[in-house]
């Protein structure tokens, strides 16, 4: 693949003179993935840099149309792979609300706790993975271990640590039993201590606050306007958090804090992430302690959802709510309308544009990725920081490649 | 008489202990060059993070150099716009190297069979061991590698001479039957031979 | 500047209305969700107009569908603005219709900076062209891609473009 001078637009022709270019490739060793910057560099300090994405270009949307919408909930998965559950409920809510089917109580409790238990995941890892760029190799270590705590949750409500393809359209594929609520709330006792560890090592180290202090900062204005939501918009200063102002799920009846800062640098967002995980922590607690009992599905709809694979093989009632919703010709109703809805997943506000036309698969499946608007706004960020800010910068922004290049 | 012998079995039996000695140091101490794309690099970081420690069984450090590892663990899917580069990582690797394909999507494209999705690392590169899985989980990452352990102890020669008897493309072939239906079918499309050139 | 704090519904569409009357009849809402459709010769107007008078000041989505299989779609693609205002928390879709073979918009970068990307995507995946953007080139696909994936016409499966590279045998390398 050839080496090419991306000329930075803006930049004057008697300032070219002096500086080198980097290419930061797509296989790198900092642990973000494959993109690709080409760095115009000053000595150490970055002048500009122009990121090429597009290496893990997989076709989603593409697949979108082609999958019906319990299919599709698979490959939605391996979008944010980093906390896989957040997509799926971010697909399925947009389809519900598309549908206008409502959740149970005792659904909507069970796909709000795997909601923060995926934003506890996902700013885990981002947050381990940014320490372990700067050097930081316990605290990672560290990170990784709590979060198998959550592969193993996950693997007992859905069978599959990862991409667990568990809610269904208007329900969820397996409903939890008594053994996943007590690994629950041994996880919500076991948190702190290990958040406490991870804490202490970093957030008042002088080393890592030296490197993520003042470094990538991102004004309020042009958050607003370059589209940035989550954790980088609410570092920023901007506070808004979709669970607060445009509730779903269980958000309503729960008690918990948005989290901002004012800095706008590596440090506020860092900090940010730090802080929604407390929050996360007393949303599952209060969740598990509330779970309503009842039902998964909604009775009110008649044969929707996935019906238990014992009646599906012990009784004709069961098979024949099996057909109902496999046989394309008979499932469920969709208006030929399109929708948007969003929720706040841990990255940012996911949300997916469905155009139906009637069938039970979307005419077009358009997800809005908060990743690619973050990344766009890299190169106002990097501007006069030094080369090894870039990964500092890379890792707080939490991009995934695979939500960036869809 | 073991002369005899040896020109009958030709290169197939490897008489000599250093060959057994140079491998079983190699197997012992495999440094992956891991190659994570998407999903199958989480489990991969996973599997070298404390719970399930990949470096007990030799792979100590994860170099992103290709010049100093000698296990490259393709763990992902392979996008058309990064197969050149996967490629020339493997050109820069130095002798002796293995790969192993790990996950559905480097093996052969996975669930992503759509325009941009490479149907299988196997069909540009070579591969020594597959792992099926979406994503595989530690444990069967942990089990290629034992596996890739016993393969280079029973076959690895001290100067590297078994790879230089695999010279055909050991993956299916480039383009499938119904591939080369719609390149057929769109006129006007002239498949020239690709550019790019990683060998020479 | 901002007139007056838009809320959501028909306080919003009237103070539109009072800057761009002719958008009356294109208006419509489904569950909560308001949308209009505005014509492509007046969206960059509109999309100002927007962020100056209704205080949309966050550009959150910027997308394109093709209808050519939809039944009873009279215009081929379909751009989609999605909008929301931070402050007051209302959001808006904008629709606007283009037809081949004249598929240009004028680009929303001068209005949001974030539909920078978005707007390559489009042109990437769709082939529709933005006048005035400021490094307009492919973003996702390699710059040697010829067609346009997402429209209708192109099969899922590419047409051989996914394996058209050398392959390399264990002996060479």
């Amino acid at each position: 693949m050839p080496l090419e001078l991306l000329d930075a637009p803006g930049l004057q022709e008697n300032q070219k003179e002096g500086l080198w270019t980097l290419n930061f490739g797509p296989q790198h060793p900092a642990t973000h993935t494959t993109l690709r910057l080409v760095l115009q560099l000053d000595g150490e300090t970055v002048v500009d840099a122009e990121p090429d994405i597009g290496f893990l270009h997989s076709g989603f949307e593409k697949l979108g149309e082609s999958l019906d919408f319990n299919q599709y909930v698979t490959i939605v998965d391996r979008m944010n792979y980093i906390s896989p559950l957040a997509n799926e409920i971010a697909w399925h809510h947009s389809v519900e609300a598309l549908m206008g089917i409502e959740l149970t109580p005792r659904c909507k409790y069970i796909r709000t706790i795997f909601a923060e238990l995926m934003r506890i995941h996902d700013h885990l890892l981002c947050t381990g993975t940014c320490v372990l760029d700067l050097g930081g190799a316990t605290a990672f270590m560290y990170a990784f271990n709590e979060r198998e705590y959550i592969y193993e949750i996950c693997e007992r409500a859905s069978g599959q640590r990862f991409h667990t393809s568990y809610t269904r359209v208007g329900g969820l594929l397996y409903d939890v039993t008594d053994d996943w609520i007590a690994m629950v709330r041994k996880f919500c006792k076991n948190f702190p201590k290990a958040y406490r560890d991870f804490a202490g090592l970093v957030m008042k180290n002088r080393i890592f606050i030296e490197r993520t202090k003042g470094v990538g900062v991102l004004s309020k204005e042009d958050a607003i306007a370059g589209g940035a939501t989550g954790p980088v918009a609410r570092a920023s200063g901007v506070t808004r958090d979709l669970r607060i102002d445009e509730p779903y799920l269980a958000y309503d009846d729960l008690d918990f804090d948005i989290c901002c800062a004012r800095g706008g640098d590596c440090y506020s967002r860092f900090q940010v992430r730090m802080m929604e995980m407390e929050q996360s922590l007393k949303i599952i607690e209060q969740a598990i302690e509330n779970l309503p009992s009842g039902p998964i599905y909604n009775e009110a709809y008649g044969k929707t959802g996935v019906p238990d694979k014992t009646e599906v093989y012990r009784s004709i009632e069961g098979l024949i709510h099996h057909f109902e919703n496999i046989m394309p010709n008979r499932q469920m109703n969709v208006p030929v309308e399109s929708f948007y809805a969003s929720t706040e997943s841990p990255n940012g506000e996911l949300g997916y544009y469905i155009v139906s036309d009637g069938n039970f698969k979307a005419y077009r499946a358009r997800t809005r990725p908060p990743s690619l608007l973050h990344f766009a706004l890299f190169k106002r960020m990097i501007r006069n920081c030094m080369l090894s800010d870039v990964v500092a910068v890379l890792g707080s922004i939490n991009i995934i490649a695979a939500e960036l290049d869809r | 008489m073991a002369s005899e012998v040896k020109k009958q079995l030709g290169d197939n039996i490897f008489l000599t202990t250093l060959d057994a000695a140079a491998s079983w140091a190699r197997a012992n101490s495999l440094w992956p060059m891991p190659f994570a794309t998407a999903c199958c690099g989480i489990e991969l970081m996973s599997t070298a993070a404390s719970r399930h420690d990949l470096s007990r069984f030799g792979s100590e450090v994860m170099r992103f150099s290709p010049r100093q590892c000698d296990l490259m663990i393709v763990a992902g899917r392979v996008a058309m716009k990064m197969l050149p580069v996967l490629q020339r990582i493997w050109m820069q690797m130095p002798e002796p190297k293995w790969c192993i394909s790990m996950g559905a999507c480097a093996c052969s494209g996975g669930v992503f069979d759509t325009y941009a999705v490479v149907q299988g690392i196997d069909r540009f590169m070579p591969v020594d061991i597959y792992i099926p899985g979406c994503p595989p989980r530690p444990e069967q990452l942990i089990k290629a590698i034992v596996d890739l352990q016993e393969k280079i102890k029973s076959g690895g020669t001290i100067n590297a001479r078994e790879f230089a008897l695999r010279d055909t493309a050991e993956g299916p072939t480039r383009f499938d039957e119904d591939e080369l239906i719609r390149i057929r079918e769109r006129n006007g499309l002239k498949l020239d031979s690709p550019k790019y050139d990683p060998v020479h | 500047m901002i007139l007056e704090a838009p809320q959501a519904g028909s306080d919003l569409q009237e103070l539109l209305l009072k800057t761009f009357p002719g958008i009356a009849q294109s208006w419509s809402s489904f569950q909560g969700q308001q949308r209009v459709i505005v014509p492509a010769s007046q969206v960059l107007e509109f999309l100002m107009g927007c962020r100056d008078t209704a205080a949309f000041d966050q550009l959150i989505d910027l997308t394109c569908v093709d209808l050519l299989e939809m039944p009873g779609a009279v215009d081929r693609f379909e751009v989609v603005y999605f909008l929301l205002s931070v402050d007051v928390g209302s959001r808006l879709i904008i629709k606007t219709y283009l037809n081949e073979p004249d598929l240009t918009l004028p680009s929303a970068t001068k209005v949001w900076f974030g539909a920078d990307w978005l707007e390559r995507e489009v042109y990437d995946m769709f082939g529709i062209i933005f006048e005035g953007h400021p490094n307009f080139k492919r973003l996702l696909l390699p710059e040697e891609f010829v067609s346009f994936p997402l429209r209708k016409d192109y099969p899922q499966q590419g047409r051989g473009e996914r394996h058209n590279f050398p392959v390399i045998t264990r002996s060479q390398s």
